[in-house]
Formats: structure tokens, sequence, C-alpha cells
């Protein structure tokens, strides 16, 4: 373990040294401070007034309108917090191997007794160890400014920002992998073209709910098998938005709502594990 | 020599073969190869041959096809062998924001080495970087990085070194250094396989040259024992002559016809071959793929 640890501790230098955590904390900063400001500005000024509609339309009308406008606040900060946690998650993994090594890092390393399996294990905690808390903390500032001046507490704010912290750890699992097959710009790409892609399935889902199109759903299904961050992501706005959902929620940007079940999250498990076991199997026997 | 003489092999390949799958290449075509401990390989050989392929087999850097390798008794690439192991690769490179310093300081922590201070200290000590502790790598000169990645490989105090081009980014006066390195190494009973283009370096400090051309050994002994007798040349007033099919035992003779015939005699010298020489026998056409003579 203290082996993982002692390049886990390298990566984290390397990470410090090219500036990646100050920049994203900046940007980090930047994104709360618009999200504060477009939270207030929505609260004060994008919801009807009763005084506008009549009282007895407000009275209908306001409480939808609030909970649909708290949904997609929500969504919008579940989905900036996953896009800059995958972000940050696929910068530090896609160089992690085969650009290393193409780079002559890696090969002093790996010639000494720890060997591949456990230089991989320090390269997804380098990772982890940052991209994990910061979407953490970062969803959990989202929400808690939503509480704080938009006025909704979200019920489920911690344990959504755990799962979302999840399925960042899952990317950064999934770009390290990429990064043991392909160079360091294609698995990067790659990475990010997977996280896109599940959000276009989880969208096709949508679509394929809205005109009952079982072709889409079915590909919907299909992406969340492979992709099984999308399914947490999902499920986090299904958390979130649940109040809200129907129905201007149901076709909205920011991915399919679906409750993610015992059997998806075992799967996700599984899927972890055999996405780990390829990425070692895979390395252990390149030639460097 | 610290070994003793019942002491595995600290490098045995047997009927070592590679083939890459890119390009369907063979780089190794069944490569038998020894190195003892304390003892000194030189590896040859022009570019393409399989020497880096050799090397990296070596240290568990690329599985070969076929054949084995053996590091210390531990099958190559198992963490024993690691253990065993000290390596600089041909193009490697350290975080340039470690001092020199930290790399070894990472490097013992990786290779469990108990040394501490004192090791970093001897090992930098002995590439000549003593005095370059705190330097960081990226502020270092290509010939330095080159010194501390030899004391890296020092770390831990390895059987068998694997050094591949140890010295081609080195001035003289740093491959005197690297030489007297390796001779103290030998002393220590290390087992050195050196993978170089510079012949004169290979000659004058290693114990047996091995050469390969297109994945084959085609020569394996002492420097002196592959070179041969080259005849005896004779300096006179009347010009330098050589006589080819002449040995040391015929200068005498030689010398004594030449004052007989009336001519002055200042020099006379018995020729051998040079490795360069074996080397330019050994490998033909493909030797102009890369041969210093330094």
């Amino acid at each position: 373990m203290s082996d993982v640890l002692t390049i886990a501790r390298l990566g984290l230098r390397e990470a410090v040294r090219r500036r990646v955590l100050p920049v994203v904390l900046a940007l980090s900063v930047a994104f709360l401070v618009l999200y504060w400001l477009g939270v207030g500005v929505v609260r004060e000024d994008a919801v009807p007034t009763g005084g506008a509609l009549g009282p007895a339309v407000a009275e209908q009308v306001e409480p939808a309108l609030d909970a649909a406008t708290t949904g997609v606040l929500l969504g919008l900060a579940s989905f900036a917090t996953l896009f800059l946690g995958a972000t940050l998650a696929i910068f530090l993994t896609a160089g992690a191997i085969r650009g290393d090594a193409e780079r002559g890092l890696l090969q002093p390393l790996l010639v000494r007794p720890p060997g591949r399996l456990r230089v991989l294990a320090g390269r997804w905690l380098t990772a982890t160890a940052v991209a994990v808390p910061y979407t953490l903390v970062l969803h959990l500032g989202a929400t808690s400014i939503m509480r704080w001046r938009g006025g909704t507490a979200p019920d489920a704010a911690l344990l959504s920002a755990v799962e979302l912290s999840l399925a960042v750890g899952l990317i950064a699992l999934l770009s390290l992998a990429a990064s043991v097959l392909l160079s360091q710009v294609a698995g990067g790409i790659g990475a990010f073209m997977a996280v896109g892609a599940g959000l276009v399935g989880s969208l096709l889902g949508q679509i394929g709910d809205a005109i009952d199109s079982g072709g889409l759903q079915r590909a919907a299904d299909v992406v969340a098998i492979v992709l099984p961050f999308e399914g947490l992501y999902e499920d986090v706005l299904h958390r979130l938005t649940a109040d809200s959902r129907e129905p201007l929620l149901s076709l909205g940007p920011f991915g399919g709502a679906d409750p993610a079940g015992p059997a998806q999250l075992a799967w996700t498990a599984v899927w972890a594990l055999a996405v780990a076991a390829i990425a070692s199997h895979r390395f252990a026997r390149q030639d460097l | 020599m610290a070994a003793g003489a019942s002491s595995p092999p600290a490098l045995e390949l047997r009927g070592l073969a590679k083939t890459y799958r890119a390009g369907r290449r063979a780089a190794l075509r069944g490569i038998d190869l020894r190195v003892g401990p304390g003892e000194l390989v030189g590896l040859l050989g022009p570019n393409g041959a399989g020497k880096t392929t050799l090397t990296k087999i070596a240290c568990g850097l690329v599985a070969p096809t076929a054949g084995s390798a053996h590091v210390a008794g531990a099958p190559a690439g198992t963490a024993d062998a690691r253990r065993a192991t000290g390596y600089l690769a041909e193009l490697f490179r350290f975080p340039e924001w470690l001092t020199a310093d930290e790399v070894l300081r990472l490097h013992q922590r990786l290779a469990r080495s108990a040394g501490g201070e004192r090791e970093r200290r001897e090992r930098l000590a002995e590439v000549g970087l003593e005095t370059s502790a705190d330097l960081r790598v990226g502020a270092m000169s290509k010939g330095m990085q080159q010194r501390l990645g030899i004391a890296q490989a020092l770390v831990g105090a390895p059987r068998v070194v694997l050094l591949d081009e140890p010295t081609s980014a080195l001035d003289p006066v740093g491959r005197a250094v690297v030489r007297e390195l390796l001779v103290a190494l030998r002393e220590r009973g290390v087992g050195v396989l050196l993978s170089s283009h510079l012949l004169g370096e290979v000659e004058r400090v290693c114990d047996r040259v091995a050469i390969v051309v297109d994945g084959r050994v085609v020569a394996d002994d002492a420097p002196r024992a592959l070179t041969r007798p080259a005849g005896v040349e004779l300096e006179t007033d009347r010009g330098t002559r050589l006589v080819p099919d002449a040995g040391r035992e015929d200068a005498p003779a030689l010398v004594a016809a030449a004052v007989a015939d009336g001519e002055r005699v200042y020099g006379v010298r018995v020729r051998r071959s040079t490795l360069e020489d074996v080397y330019r026998d050994a490998v033909g056409d493909a030797g102009d793929r890369g041969v210093q003579r330094r």
C-alpha cells in the first residue's frame, strides 16, 4: 500500500506543479459565483408573481413553476459539477500510462519492485484523491447556494454529491484504462466522448419516453449499461428533481432522471471491477 | 568480488526471441547470454540489432516471445528480479521539478532501500554530482541527467545493472567517471550489461563483449580474444611498412634484417586488430547503421 501512496503522491505533486489545482479552483469559484448570481436572479425575477396571473391561477401555477425552476437549477448544478469533475479526472489520467511511457517517465518506476499494478493503482488514486473530493465539495457548494440563496433545501444533497463523486471516480477509472490502451490525446478525447455519449444516451432515452419509442429507450438502456456513471448521474438528477420532473423537465437539457435500482448499482460495481481488471491485464502484458 | 562462486548468474538469457506484433518484426532470434556476478559485459550492435529489446526483456519491460531471462536466479520481470535489477533506459526522463536528492529518495522508497541519506550521498558522489543534490532535474544539463540516471540505477544495491547507452550524452570527463564507476561495480560483485555504440569505451572497460546483429549474437568473448594479430609495423629511414603475416616473435628478426640491409630503424610495433575491426567484420553491411569510435 505504501508503494501505491508513493506513486499517488508523485502524481499529486505533478498536478500541483502543473498548476492544475489552482486553475481548477479558480474556475470552480467562478462557477459558484455565477451560480450564486444566477440563482438569485432566477428567484427574484423569473418566477411570476401572483399579481401578474391573478391569485387563483398563481396559486396553481406558481408551486409547479417554482419546483420546475428549482429542478432546472439543481440539474444545472449537477451537470456543471459532473462536467468539471470529469474534466479534472480525465486531465489527471489521460497521459498517466502510455503518455508517460512515451515520455520515458514511467520505465524507471516500473522496473522497481512494486511493479505495474501498484503503479496503475497509484495513478488512479492520484486522480480520485483530487477529483472525487473536488466533485463532492463543489456539488455540496452548489446545493448549499440553492439552500441559502434559492430558499430550497434539496432532500438528498449529501447523497447526491456522494453519488456524483462516485460517477467521477468511474470516469477516472475509464480514462485511466484508456490511457493504458491509447496515446494521451486519443485516450483523453475518447474519455470525453464517452462522457458525452452517456449524456446523449440519456437524452435519447428521455425522447424515447416522450414519443414512446422502444428503439430509443433500448439505446438509452444499452448506454446506461456500457457507461454506468451515466446511471449514477441520472439517479442524482432523479433525487434532486423528483418533485418537478413532469412536465417541464421531462425533456430538460441536463439528461434523463431515472432512479438507479440496486441491480444498476450492483452492475456499476461489477463494471468498475471489470474495467480495472481489463486495464490491469493489458498493462501487465504491455511492451514498454 | 562480493558474490560467492555459487551465486547464480547476475543475468542469464537462454534462447531469447522477440517478435513485435506491430509489423511482425523479429527483434531477437534466439539469444544466449550470461553475465556473471562482478562481470562487465559490453553489448554492441548496429541500430535495430535488438540491443534495447534485449535489455528491456532483462528488466521486465518487454515480454519475450520465446526463451527465458533470469536475473539473479529469478525470472525477469518478477518482483524478486526487479529487486535485483538496476536499469538506465536509453530514453528516460525524471520529473523536472524533482531535485536530484528527491529522485533518489523516490527510488529508495520504491526499491525499499534502507540506505537513507548516506546511500543517496554515495550514489551522487559516484557519478560526480555530490554538489548537485538540491539541483532540480529541469536545471540539469543532459549529461548531468544521464549521470543522475546512472545513480538512480544503483539505488538499492542491485545485483545486475543494465545500462542502455549510459554515456551517450557525457563529455570525456563524464565518461571517465562512469568508467571508474563500472570498475567499482565489478569490485562489488555487481554484474553489468553495458549496451553502447562507443567501441572504445567498451573495449577499455568490459571483461567480455557480445556483438548482436539482426537479433543474434554473432560474437561473444573477451575483447583480447576477439581481436587477432595484424602484423608487425617497421618504421625506418626508408619509410613505414607493415609486414602483415608477422607476429611478435618475428619482430627481432625483422629488425635485424632491416639493419643488415643498411636501414636505420626508428621503431617497431606489433599490431593487433581493434574491436572496431572485429565489429565491422561481424556486422558487415549492417554496421553502417551506427558505430562510433571514441
